[in-house]
């Protein structure tokens, strides 16, 4: 029988126009549970191997940029953490749940430049990724999103070989330092403007892998501390080059990473 | 180059691993740098039902010893490795380039063992050597960032234009110092790096880093445990598989098949995932046992890996008699059966070649001692081809394992708890294990130091590793347009690869 008789049942998601029920309960993200007014027993923290978890008076606070999905404060403290969808975000301190106060000011701010650059970028864009030290597993969930299932062609979302028709850098892994120079090279080449995406945990702090003497905390430090980072990074309109958009998970679910992308198109807020 | 006087250790470590070689296979050598004493060179030798390790002392002070790759060619990367971390030459190497840390000679070296803090090492290309061949050649560097969606691995091919006579493999842009890394922390965090070292292989790794916890505490895991961890690693078997599948498909432009193996491919991911959380088979297999129960019943995930396999048979079978696929893959990237056996290929790709060590049925762990053997069965004819029918017959005997393992459970009664925390007898253990298991991409090792619980030294051993240098010796008649053929149908992961 050939080829053509084959999938023609449809089986990719609807997602972002109408809700898909295994994103809504994928446990992609942890999410401490509110109980105003009762005392946080002082070792939960010490659960967390990445130290995501910190306490603040009678509340407990989670970094999903820091979390690394190991599921044991669920596990061990089902009545104060629960599963939630992963959100990506476009500012760093967005990924500790319940949000920080001080954050609001800042992110209006990042928000209005985001738009500024996604602008021309609404309709489709081209994405080049880069590994920057990932365990191989953010691969393929990058991979995924050009499945039948998540099929992201459906979206105006290509992938391209060449960091010169890059409108989006993708970038994955706890940012070695044998890839700052090629990353440097690669965002060199990408034409502005460009938008830069932290995928993963081990891309926004470095995870449990971080540190060592190889590694960076992640992709935002791996391009500050490349040494000309002003010379090679530094986009032709002047803007520094940093990271605009950040995906928790370990490895980031191919919903978070779509998620992130059309963050950078401007589609979702 | 003159080789200087073996010590005398070191000559009857040498005769000690010869002697054993003659039935025995090289399966790993490393070095480690406790603190305060001297260096020690492991190898690891892996016969019928057990690896064992043959260790000696370099004395302090020395910057050289006699290479074993001299007369054990498989050790060759082995000793690239040692250098690159210790600063240790093996003297009579046949070539000594950097190969995962690049560092000029005055640099200091990241020493595994030591447990103190270095600075940070950033890999210097300039310090390794290039070199081309003859007239007419010229390189062609193919990464670390290159078209499509990679791991980052440069090979730098030489050519005159079609063939391909050389190709340089340089992985070190992604070498993340994860030996260092290992060290201080306590097993029950150990084996959630260790399920980072190579991630498409989590399973198997954090199986291999427990089996060597549980082998130096003398714990053996529950029945029912055991059971579990076999669906979990064969289910991860069966997720690689489909990926080199439609990496091949890939490569030869079949637009639907890379579809049909990209959705079977998600669904067994989502089928992992639905039973314990994460996608990958992460936190199932803890020191001890395993860390949560599935969340779906072993019946139920049968019943589904049973709808998704039969819709994998029949594109596969279909994809066999695509014509315009299999002349891609036929007499494509052989790999000799002799030098297979020689350098002890590990995996689907020894396999192929006619060569078998598989450390399911000749080092059984867990439940694989109670489950029927599926040896591979081979043309030997050692192609890409070749690699791709041992994984589809690998398919196959996983779901039969798998099936089996579930009756298992099935005849023994429900737990009557959640999973326990790690046993004691785990938390303060101090020594060295070892541990293996057999990961989609063939044997993983693991080396594991404890002291009082922490680990001072982990040295972990992907397949991946020990299988990337037969890269160098595939591309016999092939062109560049062979090249993505050959790499999917390897199957590897350089995160495994650069550590």
């Amino acid at each position: 029988m050939p080829w053509f008789t084959r999938g023609r049942r449809r089986v990719t998601s609807r997602w972002p126009a109408h809700p898909d029920s295994y994103r809504d309960t994928f446990p992609g993200a942890v999410t401490p549970i509110d109980r105003p007014g009762e005392a946080v027993p002082a070792e939960i923290p010490a659960v967390c191997p990445t130290g995501a978890i910190s306490r603040d008076g009678d509340r407990l606070h989670v970094d999903q940029g820091r979390c690394i999905l190991c599921h044991r404060c669920v596990r061990q403290y089902p009545e104060r953490f629960r599963f939630t969808i992963p959100a990506p975000a476009a500012h760093r301190d967005l990924l500790v749940v319940p949000a920080l106060p001080e954050t609001d000011d800042a992110l209006a701010a990042v928000r209005a430049e985001l738009a500024r650059r996604t602008r021309l970028l609404r309709r489709s864009i081209h994405v080049r990724h880069v590994d920057a030290g990932s365990d191989g597993a953010d691969e393929w969930e990058v991979l995924a999103l050009l499945n039948p299932v998540y099929d992201i062609h459906r979206l105006g979302i290509f992938f391209t070989a060449s960091p010169r028709h890059a409108d989006v850098l993708l970038v994955t892994g706890v940012g070695s330092r044998g890839m700052a120079a090629p990353l440097a090279r690669t965002l060199q080449a990408a034409p502005r403007p460009l938008v830069v995406i932290a995928a993963g945990t081990d891309a926004i702090s470095g995870g449990l892998v971080h540190p060592t003497y190889a590694t960076s905390g992640g992709i935002g430090d791996l391009i500050a501390a490349t040494p000309d980072s002003a010379g090679a990074t530094g986009a032709a309109d002047g803007d520094p080059v940093r990271v605009d958009i950040w995906v928790p998970g370990s490895p980031p679910t191919p919903f978070a990473l779509l998620h992130a992308l059309l963050l950078a198109m401007g589609r979702l807020q | 180059m003159t080789l200087t006087p073996l010590t005398a250790d070191i000559a009857v470590w040498r005769t000690n691993i010869l002697d054993r070689l003659a039935s025995n296979r090289f399966a790993s050598l490393f070095a480690t740098a406790p603190p305060e004493s001297d260096l020690r060179l492991t190898a690891l030798l892996a016969s019928a039902g057990s690896i064992d390790a043959i260790d000696v002392a370099v004395p302090r002070g020395s910057t050289s010893y006699p290479a074993l790759s001299a007369v054990v060619p498989a050790a060759s990367w082995y000793e690239r490795k040692i250098h690159d971390l210790f600063g240790l030459e093996p003297l009579g190497h046949p070539r000594l380039d950097p190969l995962i840390l690049p560092l000029r000679e005055a640099q200091p070296r990241p020493l595994p063992g030591q447990r103190s803090a270095i600075p940070p090492l950033t890999p210097d290309e300039a310090a390794i050597p290039s070199r081309v061949l003859g007239h007419g050649v010229f390189t062609i560097p193919h990464g670390p960032v290159r078209s499509g969606v990679y791991e980052s691995v440069e090979y730098l091919v030489e050519t005159p234009g079609e063939d391909i006579p050389y190709v340089g493999i340089r992985v070190f842009a992604k070498h993340r110092g994860i030996e260092r890394r290992f060290e201080d922390l306590d097993v029950s965090d150990g084996v959630l790096l260790a399920e980072r070292v190579e991630g498409i292989a989590s399973v198997a790794h954090a199986l291999a880093f427990c089996h060597a916890v549980e082998d130096l505490a003398g714990v053996i895991p529950s029945p029912r445990d055991r059971s579990v961890r076999v669906i979990f690693a064969e289910l991860e078997r069966i997720a690689n598989h489909l990926d080199v599948a439609l990496k091949l498909a890939d490569a030869a432009g079949l637009a639907v098949a890379v579809s049909r193996f990209g959705y079977h491919k998600e669904r067994i991911l989502r089928l992992i995932g639905a039973a314990c959380g994460s996608r990958f088979g992460r936190g199932v297999v803890v020191p001890g046992g395993i860390g949560c129960e599935p969340a779906i019943s072993p019946n139920a995930l049968l019943t589904r890996l049973d709808d998704i396999l039969r819709e994998v048979f029949a594109d596969a079978d279909l994809l066999m008699q695509t014509p315009s696929f299999l002349d891609r893959l036929r007499g494509t990237g052989p790999l000799d059966p002799a030098l297979a056996r020689r350098h002890g290929a590990l995996g689907p790709i020894g396999r192929a070649s006619g060569f078998d060590d598989d450390d399911r049925w000749h080092r059984p762990y867990d439940e694989y001692s109670d489950l029927p053997q599926f040896p591979a069965v081979s043309s030997g004819s050692g192609d890409a081809l070749a690699r791709l029918e041992i994984r589809w017959s690998e398919i196959r005997s996983s779901a039969e394992l798998i099936r089996q393992a579930v009756a298992h459970i099935a005849a023994l009664s429900a737990p009557t708890a959640e999973p326990a925390d790690v046993p004691a007898a785990i938390d303060r253990i101090s020594g060295r294990g070892i541990g293996w298991a057999e990961a989609p991409q063939g044997e993983v090792v693991y080396v594991v130091e404890c002291d009082d619980g922490r680990i001072s030294r982990c040295a972990p051993r992907s397949a991946s590793f020990h299988n990337l240098v037969l890269f160098h010796d595939v591309f016999a008649g092939d062109i560049l347009t062979d090249f993505p053929f050959i790499e999917a149908s390897f199957g590897l992961s350089i995160a495994g690869v650069a550590l």
